[in-house]
């Protein structure tokens, strides 16, 4: 698989997402500088987590005019998997690819911390092939990840399953207290109607070797990979490991 | 010379902080009066921030050279050290603290921004951040001043703040920036604002810029009120063949000016650095702290990485302290040559700036970079690409003289190397203070043993000093970059490097942009992966593990600068063999006050002292740091605080070796003698037991003899080798109990998930107390038999060279053997499992359910803040 990972300036994470994608999963993964107009030929588009253009004016707000995004949204208006991670979430919300919109969190203090993500659907090309049951152990780390949408956003979420993760507790259960950002229903990342586009908050690419100390965030990438796959995308993994949650 | 300027009196002499012997050196190295301008830049050249005037003759007794050494200490900007497989990491610690008084947020966070830029301005891609800071009081069990009625109550002599050092006079108790006629309420209140802001503004710049904040260490006491302690550390990793210098080779190679424009911000920061803070200087010097911005600096650096892959860089530095000024008479004096610059050509951001701002402004996110000659257009093609300012101001000359010149005019002319190397160097009067007797005097008599342990450990768990810190660390981004492999929480954290951590080199360059045009579709393929884990001359690189540790008792080194030094660098020693490292290296920061005052010399002389021996037998050389003095707020200096940020080799992954109990049933043993019975206070003198429970913050500290110590790092590294270990603890702050505490508590899955596993002790006489190295008889030898260890020596003594270790149940018997057989004291004490940490003595059986444990120490500093 050809992954593309968008670098805008302040971007922090393009490294990181490259290095899982093809170090550790062993597909072919690129930086596409932001300033580009067409993304060449990739099989999926990553938009990574950051500071872009140092979180001025709003979270993602400068990004979502950036050349690429231009080329990203034809990109999707065709089928073409897009994953936002954290800063990448903010962006895909703030370009309107996604609904809603990301505000200060609760505790008005950055957070950076492991949490526990419940899959809510496995009817997405990023969850597919997360076992039902099985809580992922990822970090987060972000200052605006407190997830707000209005009422009948909401209700089409719900409606729409396009819910993909809700922040939970060890026994799986999405309390206040599990909840790290006041984010509505605790959501954690959702996708668009079309489930070709995705945001979450959380990191996968953060945990996604056990030396790390979990290796859960791997399922994400993993689904997009099989999803890709089954839609005949020429490309095959090289290695598809289990997950192993330390 | 330009004639816009005042007229250089007495006055403005003193104003710069020059003495009148300076001044006169000065006017003996031009032959002439100075210009304004030039009056300027010798102020802050020869401030003791950049010049290290009273401090230089000490430092030059640090141990600073090893095999491993490739960047020796004030060679550059930063040491550096191989760490083999031709890769190196640069690192240094450097002070924020009189900015971050007068406004913590921009202070905390431009002292990030400054030591970023020193790591990659030596060629590194900087990969993690440490801090160590000091406040204030934050909670109300230690009231400022409360030990001083008790102390008074209970007969004992030592002073304690503001009033130790006779010579201070009447004080103003209230803080720094505090509202008029405000009282003891409001100090706490301030202290926590301070603390608030400086955690901040560090998460602020380190989280915008991406580099991950891995570990630190916290600290209140009343000493550091209005005059709080922020020391930030960076590392950087980079080939042996990426080291840059900053030194302007080439005669007739253009001078180039990057980053933001220059601004009035952070004018002469240097110099204010190097004064007493006073309600006054606060007040008027907020102008000298500077605004920074990360998302710049992340710019800025990912520039400079590419630009210095292109091999078109001759030499580069930062503007930090002192700018312009210090950065170009110091790359020319490093090379020996000139350097001639034109101020009218460097971006400025405010209008009608006088050449004296420009020098003297430390706008933050700046770099100076010498090109080669002929490759001017590098430097425009990669700084146009990210969208950053450039400007070419000069170029490099032969006559070794700082010329500056303003739209023509000539406004500095100075010799490089006499400005940059001469300043004047002081031997300071010393001498003991005198509260350093009536700490000697101190004895137990007074203070009753402990009749409820388990009231005083639940207490000291609360302390900031002691409770978890993770109120701050889960404000720092401390996983980004994909390398942390031990989160803050653990005795040392444990940084992957991996080669992508790398800057690119070269032919990585050339690779994509040559790629980039075949494609044409801007489409461009790492070359960082497993296929491109090659170096240029193809061999694999592998990845490393690095263990950090920053750490500073400030009570020990107040009551015996020299044994509380010693014990500075044994802890951090102590803390990277509980990780399972091998130190590298070391780079300090000397917090200290008035060097004028001869007792604070006398601190500063003898902390020196047990650093610099232990470093030696640690074979930790010091690769560089940074000296911080007139650290004192007119309530009196702080406790010498010297800083010691070490930085160790794990060998293998599964060396790793974490802090926390893993198993039901694992054996804990101890390493090590449980209470030092030759020690009079057993362990008790300088602890904070004394501090929390008796307010009293007095006594001898505990010895540390230095070789004992490094045979239990060597032994404890030896069974980690063995893959027996399956956690190792030091005991510290809090002694024996906390550690134990901490060994059932500290372990957090994930948010509001701990991992809590209790632990059965069995403390009594026969186990712990007689633990003896193989050979040894039974009954002691020489000294005086079975002093009685009191109950409080035993829980929350402060005993060195002890560590917590726990094993699988079968293991546990030859790994006690082993380590006596090696030479080190070793006894099973116990087991773990259960839900409640249970200590057996002979004065009775204590017990804490290690749920209540965990919520005092969690959540202490959280309930501290409100």
């Amino acid at each position: 698989m050809k992954f593309a990972v968008l670098q805008f300036p302040g971007s922090n994470c393009d490294q990181d997402a490259v290095h899982v994608l093809q170090n550790v999963l062993g597909h072919s993964a690129g930086l596409l500088w932001h300033k580009e107009s067409s993304l060449g030929q990739p099989d999926a588009v990553i938009i990574p987590g950051g500071f872009s253009y140092g979180d001025y004016l709003r979270t993602g707000a400068i990004a979502r005019f950036s050349p690429v995004m231009e080329a990203v949204r034809s990109f999707a208006s065709e089928g073409g998997l897009v994953l936002g991670i954290c800063n990448g979430f903010q962006i895909l919300c703030e370009a309107g690819m996604l609904p809603g919109a990301l505000v200060r969190n609760r505790s008005l203090q950055f957070r950076c911390e492991h949490i526990f993500l419940k899959t809510i659907t496995a009817n997405s090309p990023f969850t597919n092939s997360i076992p039902p049951e099985k809580l992922l152990c990822v970090p987060i780390a972000h200052g605006e990840g407190c997830y707000f949408a209005d009422d009948d956003t909401l209700a089409r979420l719900r409606t729409n399953d396009q819910i993909l993760w809700r922040y939970v507790n060890a026994a799986g259960e999405a309390t206040d207290a599990a909840n790290p950002n006041g984010s509505l229903d605790n959501i954690a990342g959702i996708c668009n109607e079309a489930r070709n586009v995705a945001g979450l908050m959380p990191h996968p690419e953060r945990a996604s070797e056990s030396i790390l100390g979990s290796a859960d965030g791997r399922l994400v990438f993993e689904s997009m990979v099989g999803a890709l796959q089954r839609n005949g995308s020429p490309s095959a993994p090289i290695v598809a490991q289990r997950p192993v949650c330390a | 010379m330009s004639s816009d300027s005042p007229a250089i009196t007495g006055d403005l002499v003193r104003q710069h902080n020059l003495a009148p012997e300076e001044y006169e050196r000065l006017k003996a190295i031009l032959g002439r009066e100075p210009s304004y301008t030039e009056l300027g830049i010798f102020s802050v050249m020869w401030s003791e921030h950049c010049s290290y005037k009273n401090s230089r003759p000490l430092l030059k007794t640090f141990p600073t050279r090893s095999p491993r050494i490739l960047v020796g200490a004030g060679e550059e900007n930063a040491g550096i050290i191989d760490i083999g497989d031709g890769l190196a990491i640069a690192f240094k610690i450097e002070s924020h603290n009189h900015p971050s008084a007068v406004e913590p947020f921009q202070g905390a966070a431009t002292g990030v921004g400054g030591i970023i830029r020193d790591i990659f301005t030596m060629g590194a891609r900087p990969v993690c951040a440490i801090n160590s800071l000091r406040f204030g009081s934050i909670a109300e069990n230690v009231k400022p001043g409360a030990d001083l009625a008790e102390s008074e109550v209970q007969g004992s002599k030592f002073k304690v703040q503001g009033s130790r050092f006779g010579a201070v006079p009447t004080l103003d108790p209230r803080p720094l920036g505090a509202p008029e006629g405000s009282a003891g309420g409001s100090t706490l209140a301030h202290n926590r604002r301070l603390f608030a802001g400086v955690v901040a503004g560090i998460a602020h710049y380190g989280n915008c810029f991406g580099i991950p904040t891995i570990a630190g260490e916290v600290a209140f006491d009343p000493c550091y009120e209005g005059n709080p302690l922020v020391n930030a550390f960076c590392l950087g990793v980079l080939r042996h063949d990426q080291i840059v210098r900053g030194a302007a080779k080439g005669v007739g190679n253009p001078v180039f000016y990057v980053g933001p424009a220059t601004g009035r911000d952070g004018l002469a920061g240097a110099a204010f650095a190097s004064q007493d803070l006073t309600q006054e200087s606060a007040q008027q010097q907020r102008g000298a702290v500077q605004v920074g911005d990360p998302f710049m600096e992340k710019l800025v650096c990912e520039a400079c990485l590419e630009l210095l892959a292109t091999g078109a860089v001759a030499g580069i530095q930062d503007m930090g302290a002192a700018g312009l000024t210090c950065s170009t008479c110091e790359t020319a004096a490093r090379a020996g040559n000139g350097i001639e610059i034109d101020l009218s050509r460097v971006p400025q951001r405010a209008p009608n700036m006088s050449p004296y701002e420009i020098m003297l402004s430390e706008s933050q996110e700046r770099m100076l970079i010498i090109v080669q000659k002929g490759r001017e257009d590098d430097v425009k093609r990669i700084f146009d690409k990210w969208d950053l300012p450039w400007a070419e101001i000069g170029r490099v000359t032969d006559t070794g003289r700082m010329l500056v010149r303003n739209n023509g005019s000539v406004v500095a002319d100075i010799p490089a190397k006499k400005l940059a190397d001469e300043a004047p160097l002081y031997q300071r009067e010393a001498r003991e203070p005198e509260y350093i007797k009536s700490v000697r005097e101190f004895t137990l008599a007074s203070i009753p043993d402990q009749k409820d342990p388990v009231a005083a450990l639940f207490s000291l768990l609360a302390w900031p000093t002691v409770a978890s810190k993770n109120w701050v660390y889960r404000q720092y981004d401390h996983m980004v970059r994909d390398g942390t492999a031990v989160c803050p929480g653990s005795d040392a954290a444990v940084l992957r490097i991996k080669a992508d951590s790398l800057p690119a080199s070269a032919a990585q360059t050339e690779h994509t942009t040559r790629n980039t045009e075949a494609e044409g579709s801007g489409f461009r393929v790492q070359e960082t992966g497993n296929r491109g884990q090659r170096t240029e001359s193809g061999q694999a690189s592998p990845e490393k593990l690095l263990a950090l540790t920053v750490d500073g008792n400030a009570t020990y080194v107040y009551l015996d600068p020299y044994e509380g030094s010693k014990i500075v660098v044994a802890e951090a020693a102590r803390n990277l063999a509980c990780s399972g490292a091998v130190p590298l290296g070391v780079t300090d920061n000397l917090n200290f006050g008035n060097p004028y005052n001869p007792e604070i010399f006398w601190q500063l002389r003898e902390s020196v002292r047990g650093l610099a021996e232990a470093c030696r037998v640690f074979n930790a050389p010091v690769t560089g740091g940074n000296v911080s003095l007139y650290n004192q707020s007119p309530a009196g200096p702080i406790d010498p605080t010297p800083t010691v940020a070490m930085v160790g080799l794990i060998e293998r992954g599964e060396h790793i070796t974490t802090q926390w109990f893993k198993d039901e049933g694992d054996a804990i043993i101890l390493l090590g003698q449980a209470v030092d019975e030759s020690d009079p206070l057993q362990g008790l003198g300088g602890s904070a037991y004394l501090q929390v429970m008796h307010g009293l913050k007095t006594g001898a500290p505990p010895r540390c003899d230095l070789e004992k110590e490094k045979d239990l790092h060597l032994v404890l590294r030896s069974l980690i080798h063995t893959g027996v270990v399956k956690s190792a603890h030091d005991c510290s702050d809090g002694g024996l109990a906390i550690a134990l505490a901490e060994c059932c508590i500290s372990h957090q899955i994930a948010r509001d998930t701990p991992r809590l596993i209790g632990a059965q002790l069995d403390l009594g006489a026969r186990t712990a107390l007689s633990a003896r190295t193989l050979g040894e008889s039974a009954a002691p030898t020489n000294e005086t038999p079975a002093a009685v260890v009191r109950l409080d020596a035993l829980f929350f003594g402060e005993t060195q060279s002890r560590i917590i270790i726990s094993t699988a149940p079968l293991d546990a018997v030859k790994t006690v053997e082993r380590a006596k057989l090696l030479g080190v004291q070793a006894a099973w004490i116990g087991i773990v499992g259960g839900e409640d940490l249970e200590m057996h003595t002979d004065s009775g059986a204590f017990k804490w359910p290690v749920a209540d444990l965990y919520d005092r120490w969690w959540n202490a500093i959280a309930r501290a803040m409100g």
